[in-house]
């Protein structure tokens, strides 16, 4: 059993079916162009890479090189496409367990390398790319802000594997002074604090949740689910605004409607 | 943390409004509005558990042997020293008179 | 506004509370707050998990005009949960770039400037403070297209997590020698990569790899001004005055891939190393 994960790596061969990978990006990112029944879709992972130039980036993590190398390949397909009427989609596979942290990273930037990340996916949504994130692990902090959360749709699959939170569960024990225990049981009652992805669907972030049977080795029928619901998503974008309202209407993100209809009024 | 509410007879409401502090360490915020007039309604939320002999105090002592406006004072206290809430308190009553 | 004239001759940006901050940039008297204190839209969070909330959840918006130019600006007060952003200050910035945005598909040329003091996501608000920090992205990105918006990072909290990247989306920034800006927390990355790599408690050390004289002097900032309000807003006017750049910061992807691919790792990086790599042909 290795300590880090390879989900991100094994959606990304099998959604990608053996395409050939985009070159020129750092070896902790998978690029590939696929065709999804009518559409053309370029995928996106974040994968170990154990001779990572940067050693703290060496277990999947989103660094210095994995930010910019996803702004690199989002960059390249908004160039691509740029006179297209049906530009491609772009879709993370998000198995993220965190961002780099170390001195380099801080050192260098990292924070500038994720913006580059999350500038070039916005650009992208807004140009017109449907973009499309899907969860099969980890959506940690600033490492699903680089990559995934700029989606026009987010896909989680259920699993307890499944989860976004903007801090580890031991880190965020220490920094609110609770053990993990007591974070836990607070949790159980505050769904914006919960690890698991049905509390974090219940803020309404998400589009689908989606059930496989063999989530760290897709099967044929997983394929197809996913496949299908990544179609689906896609359409559904093709007329939908290119901001990120969809997120807004569920009544554990109430707060977040009532701020911006006040703002309207007064502004 | 607890809340508290405080009431003290007051003359007439004031114009104005005040807004000062903050919930930082060691702060607090006061909001201070016009209130019915000849009451004077105070609410506390305030992070030290067990504080309400030290306000009733505080207030007491602060309004001893004069009639405040009627107002309505909002407190957000962060572990503030009587000394700090007496200072922002001054600062708000200020406020409301100037403006 | 006769409290913004006393402002002004109080020197201190940095010792100013964000809504004193936000008056002293705006012209006199233009100063217009939505969603006030008074109207206590507060955190729905805080109070169930038993900590005191703030009327104005950390922060303020307020639309007026900064030398003439329509601008819109959101000040985080770091003395409230260190400035950590919850649902409500998350969607009052976000809210209030979607709507700056909005103004100029309509023809209003509204800017935006935002005053950072933040450690990023609130952690009792977790996901939804990380999801509107993802909307803040979003919008700065949106609104960047038209009118220019401007980060300042003035001290004494910095500018950390996800508001970090934020802060490297804004079309330029501003920063003073108090400032500190980076993804992640000292005590953070010593806990989890330890002592030898990142020692929280080695103030200069994280001065001299995150702090704004080093950031400007790398060129991952613009300005680097003196804490003084008169300097800083002057500057703030100068930056919204240049426009759109014709590059942002954010979108250099390929040019830093070139100086990152420069690095000899072999050994620990220096802040002199940093200067070296990325000086010099400062997009």
């Amino acid at each position: 059993m290795s300590s880090y994960s390879l989900r991100g790596l094994r959606w990304f061969e099998a959604l990608s079916g053996g395409a050939s990978a985009v070159q020129g990006l750092p070896a902790s990112l998978k690029v590939a162009d696929v065709s999804l029944g009518e559409h053309t879709a370029r995928l996106l992972a974040v994968v170990t890479d154990p001779d990572n130039h940067f050693p703290r980036a060496r277990n999947g993590e989103v660094g210095l090189l994995e930010g910019w190398g996803l702004a690199k390949a989002v960059d390249e397909a908004i160039d691509a496409d740029r006179n297209a009427v049906n530009k491609r989609a772009l879709i993370a596979i998000v198995d993220v367990p965190s961002q780099a942290y170390g001195r380099r990273e801080e050192a260098l930037g990292i924070h500038q390398a994720l913006a580059g990340a999350a500038d070039s996916y916005a650009r992208a949504r807004l140009a017109g790319h449907p973009v499309i994130g899907l969860l099969v692990g980890k959506a940690m902090s600033g490492a699903f802000l680089a990559h995934g959360y700029q989606a026009n749709r987010l896909i989680a699959l259920r699993d307890p594997g499944v989860m976004v939170h903007a801090m580890g569960k031991a880190s965020a024990a220490r920094v609110t002074l609770r053990s993990v225990e007591e974070l836990e049981a607070l949790a159980a009652s505050v769904p914006p604090m919960a690890y698991d992805i049905d509390s974090f669907a219940s803020l309404g972030l998400l589009w689908e949740t989606l059930s496989v049977e063999q989530i760290e080795q897709p099967s044929a029928t997983d394929l197809a689910r996913v496949f299908d619901c990544l179609q689906h998503a896609i359409n559904d974008v093709a007329t939908a605004p290119r901001d990120l309202s969809s997120r807004l209407g569920a009544t554990h993100r109430a707060a977040s409607s009532t701020v911006r209809q006040l703002l309207r009024a007064q502004w | 943390m607890e809340t508290l509410s405080f009431e003290f007879p007051a003359g007439q409401p004031p114009r104005g409004r005040a807004l000062v502090g903050c919930v930082g360490s060691g702060d607090l915020e006061v909001l201070i509005e016009p209130g019915l007039a000849g009451k004077l309604s105070i609410q506390v939320q305030t992070s030290v558990n067990g504080s309400e002999q030290r306000w009733q105090h505080l207030f007491a002592r602060m309004f001893d042997g004069q009639t405040p406006p009627a107002m309505s004072i909002d407190i957000h206290d962060f572990g503030a020293t009587p000394g700090v809430v007496r200072l922002r308190l001054e600062q708000g009553f200020e406020e409301i008179g100037h403006d | 506004m006769t409290d913004s004239a006393a402002l002004l001759n109080k020197h201190s940006f940095v010792e100013l509370g964000a809504r004193q901050r936000a008056k002293a940039l705006l012209d006199a008297g233009t100063f217009r707050e939505l969603l006030d204190p008074f109207q206590r839209i507060m955190s729905p969070w805080l109070l169930r998990q038993g900590v005191v909330p703030q009327s104005d959840d950390g922060v303020v918006i307020a639309k007026g005009s900064l030398d003439g130019l329509p601008v819109v600006i959101a000040a985080i007060e770091g003395a409230f949960q260190g400035g950590s952003l919850g649902e409500v200050g998350g969607a009052k910035i976000a809210g209030a770039l979607e709507l700056a945005a909005e103004d100029n598909r309509k023809g209003i040329p509204t800017r935006a400037v935002l005053l950072l003091e933040t450690g990023g996501v609130r952690l009792q608000e977790a996901n939804l403070g990380l999801a509107a920090i993802a909307e803040i992205h979003s919008a700065i990105v949106d609104l960047r297209q038209y009118q220019p918006v401007i980060g300042v990072v003035a001290g004494s909290v910095g500018c950390f997590g996800g508001m970090s990247i934020a802060a490297g989306l804004c079309s330029y920034l501003l920063v003073t020698q108090e400032a500190r800006l980076g993804l992640n927390g000292p005590q953070v990355i010593e806990q989890e990569a330890g002592l030898d790599e990142y020692d929280s408690r080695d103030r200069p050390f994280i001065w001299s790899l995150t702090g704004g004289e080093q950031r400007f002097a790398t060129g991952l900032v613009d300005r680097y001004a003196a804490d003084d309000v008169a300097q800083i807003r002057q500057q703030v006017s100068q930056l919204l005055h240049l426009g759109v750049p014709a590059h942002h910061r954010s979108g250099q992807a390929e040019l830093f891939l070139q100086r990152l691919a420069r690095l000899d790792n072999d050994v620990q990086i220096e802040p002199a190393a940093v200067r070296q790599l990325y000086q010099g042909e400062r997009p």
